[in-house]
């Protein structure tokens, strides 16, 4: 089978759901062939196949983007709407929060409100404060939305394709640094359920309960201590919010260890609602507190050594399950 | 002064009539403690509503706010399941998880009514944008307040309403006061229609008490819509008779501006309209009596609806929860 990028592995589920589906279409700054098919490239291509009205490159807008989003949803339509960089989301919430997380509820059920939130963010190529954060947790918060972020190219392709079907709104985190990730490509139709993780790696003394790019250091992480007799599992969320309980618990209560782990600032992060929650149900099957790994409480710097201090480390992952296996 | 013929007034008149009976009975309800729940009166507004809707079909989408009882009263939504949502009703539109502020009736076109100022217009774009894109013919109305001129999701919609030329109407009641506050205690240019020009698109004041203005005004928009030509701005000058919500304190508003809005109420004029197309006395009440009738059958029919149940908190939150 081919590889294929993360980019692309987006690009072509977009694709084959426009073909698909004639409600589908796309909406965000820069996003038509006129601005280069977005400054991701996830959609580039596409305006010359489907046309100006189903990709629409708009002003600079987010509220009017999310609102277009939110209206077209109610007359049927499959809207993806980009929020160019997360931090943006910060113009848009009340149409977010306020209305397409609710529509469905207020309406009794009558208005659901089918879209897909595409957002980009990522800390380790120097965009500063403004155009880094993972802001998961705000919109885990909410009832009525579903939160999805990938860890490679083939869950890319098989959760954006779940997402647009969807028939409630996804804010779906793409990570910056994970798009150039190769991977073999899962083909045409190949969708990964929404609400559903993977088990990354499997191992008995510890669980790593992550996501997103954080997947990737904890793999890497799991090689390492492998080498030295500790056997690291790690749980892929891929739907942030509603998660997959019963596999994380599953997981927990095998291995009887729990690492949370986000790109995130830790307080008031995933990492506490999964932390709560796994020591509520899993207490008897626990050998120690569960631990927590998130970004440094402050804004994402922008010099390069400052941002590799801000976020978690592999250091840290090591330290952390070291400590919980008593062998620090 | 173009002129609306007999069987459009009479339908006008009707939908006037029928807003303002549905506000009169709620106060009643509310001032004699039969219920208690949150209303937005809409006195002094009736007709901007009424000739709103009736420049549009049925199928066509209508946004409005937490003063929306006009618009969805007028659009048609069944009084039934109008009053059941308002009185937190199963038998409600939304099976009384909306409420007041958030009347959803897709049959009648109702598509949302927010209770965020200024929220509905970029909703209605997207509205409007299916429309576009499926060519169903559909145009949409956003009603919103001279408030809702200040807020940024107001110019982010007008801007890009007009950039895809979409099928919709805005429709701002400039009833004087957002909440509490005058109008030239929150902005400083004379009218919220020459806004528009800032945009590129069409806009247009006129007095929402004069049936011979708004009506046109509307058919108007509702045409440039259909014919694909893009979106107007339609303001309409009306008073707010009462207070921001029922029971409110409006002691704020001056008597001058009181004995402005009771000289300028829409429904004498519009009385006096009718009249003078030959529709006699009789027959005007007679369509009010029906109206009031109509409406306390569907009063007494949602207080003796059952509530909803309380397992309706866990449903509608996703599609698996429904």
């Amino acid at each position: 089978m081919a590889q294929i990028t993360m980019t692309q592995a987006l690009n072509l589920a977009i694709d084959e759901a426009m073909a698909d589906d004639p409600g589908v279409f796309c909406l965000g700054e820069d996003v038509a062939a006129k601005q280069g098919g977005g400054v991701f490239k996830i959609t580039s291509g596409l305006t010359e196949k489907y046309g100006p009205n189903r990709i629409r490159a708009t002003p600079i807008s987010e509220t009017a983007i999310i609102g277009a989003a939110v209206g077209a949803a109610l007359a049927g339509q499959r809207p993806i709407a980009e929020i160019m960089l997360m931090n943006f989301v910060g113009v848009c919430m009340d149409q977010i929060v306020n209305h397409a997380a609710k529509l469905r509820f207020m309406s009794g059920g009558q208005t659901p409100c089918p879209i897909v939130i595409r957002t980009t963010t990522g800390v380790g190529v120097g965009f500063g404060g403004q155009h880094s954060d993972m802001l998961e947790a705000w919109f885990a918060h909410v009832a009525g939305i579903h939160v999805v972020t990938p860890s490679n190219p083939a869950d890319a392709r098989g959760l954006m394709r779940a997402s647009i079907d969807a028939n409630d709104p996804v804010i779906f985190i793409e990570n910056i640094l994970c798009y150039g990730l190769k991977a073999e490509d899962p083909g045409p139709g190949y969708r990964v359920p929404l609400g559903k993780a993977a088990i990354a790696r499997e191992g008995t003394d510890i669980s790593i309960i992550t996501y997103g790019r954080t997947v990737l250091d904890a793999l890497s992480v799991a090689d390492d201590l492998a080498k030295e007799g500790i056997s690291v599992e790690v749980v892929d969320l891929r739907t942030i919010a509603p998660y997959d309980e019963a596999t994380v618990l599953a997981s927990v209560r095998k291995t009887g260890r729990a690492l949370t782990l986000h790109e995130a600032v830790r307080p008031f992060g995933t990492g506490a609602e999964l932390a709560a929650n796994i020591q509520e149900k899993c207490w008897d099957d626990l050998k120690g507190p569960v631990r927590r790994i998130g970004g440094t409480f402050s804004a994402v710097p922008f010099a390069s050594h400052l941002e590799q201090a801000w976020i978690p480390t592999k250091p840290q992952i090591v330290e952390q399950i070291k400590a919980a296996m008593g062998k620090l | 002064m173009a002129e609306i013929d007999r069987d459009k007034l009479l339908d006008i008149y009707t939908r006037t009539m029928k807003v303002n009976r549905t506000d009169e009975k709620f106060r009643e309800l509310l001032m004699g403690g039969k219920v208690a729940v949150m209303y937005y009166c809409v006195r002094g507004q009736e007709l901007v509503s009424a000739a709103a809707m009736a420049a549009l079909e049925k199928e066509d989408y209508v946004v409005c706010t937490y003063r929306g009882q006009g618009e969805q009263t007028a659009k048609g939504i069944p009084m039934e399941k109008w009053w059941g949502e308002c009185l937190g009703k199963a038998t409600g539109t939304c099976k009384g998880k909306g409420g007041t502020m958030h009347i959803t009736d897709p049959e009648t076109g109702i598509m949302v009514t927010t209770g965020v100022v200024g929220s509905g217009l970029p909703i209605a774009n997207g509205l409007a944008m299916a429309s576009q894109n499926n060519g169903d013919g559909r145009v949409t109305l956003v009603s919103f307040g001279d408030g809702a001129a200040n807020i940024g999701g107001f110019h982010e919609a007008m801007n890009m309403a007009q950039l895809y030329k979409l099928p919709v109407i805005f429709l701002c009641q400039n009833n004087r006061y957002g909440e509490h506050t005058a109008y030239a205690d929150h902005t400083d240019s004379p009218n919220i229609a020459s806004r528009a020009a800032g945009y590129g698109m069409p806009g247009v004041t006129v007095d929402g008490n004069d049936v011979h203005q708004i009506y046109p005004a509307m058919v108007e928009a509702v045409a440039r819509a259909r014919r694909g030509e893009g979106p107007t701005l339609v303001e309409a000058m009306c008073y707010r008779m009462m207070g921001h919500f029922f029971g409110a304190d409006f002691s704020y508003m001056p008597p001058e501006h009181i004995a402005e809005m009771k000289a300028e109420d829409p429904l004498p004029k519009l009385r006096k309209v009718m009249l003078e197309h030959q529709f006699t006395e009789e027959e005007l009440d007679a369509i009010v009596a029906d109206i009031n009738a109509q409406i306390d059958a569907a009063v007494e029919h949602a207080l003796a609806a059952p509530l909803p149940d309380t397992d309706e908190i866990y449903k509608d939150v996703l599609e698996e929860t429904a």
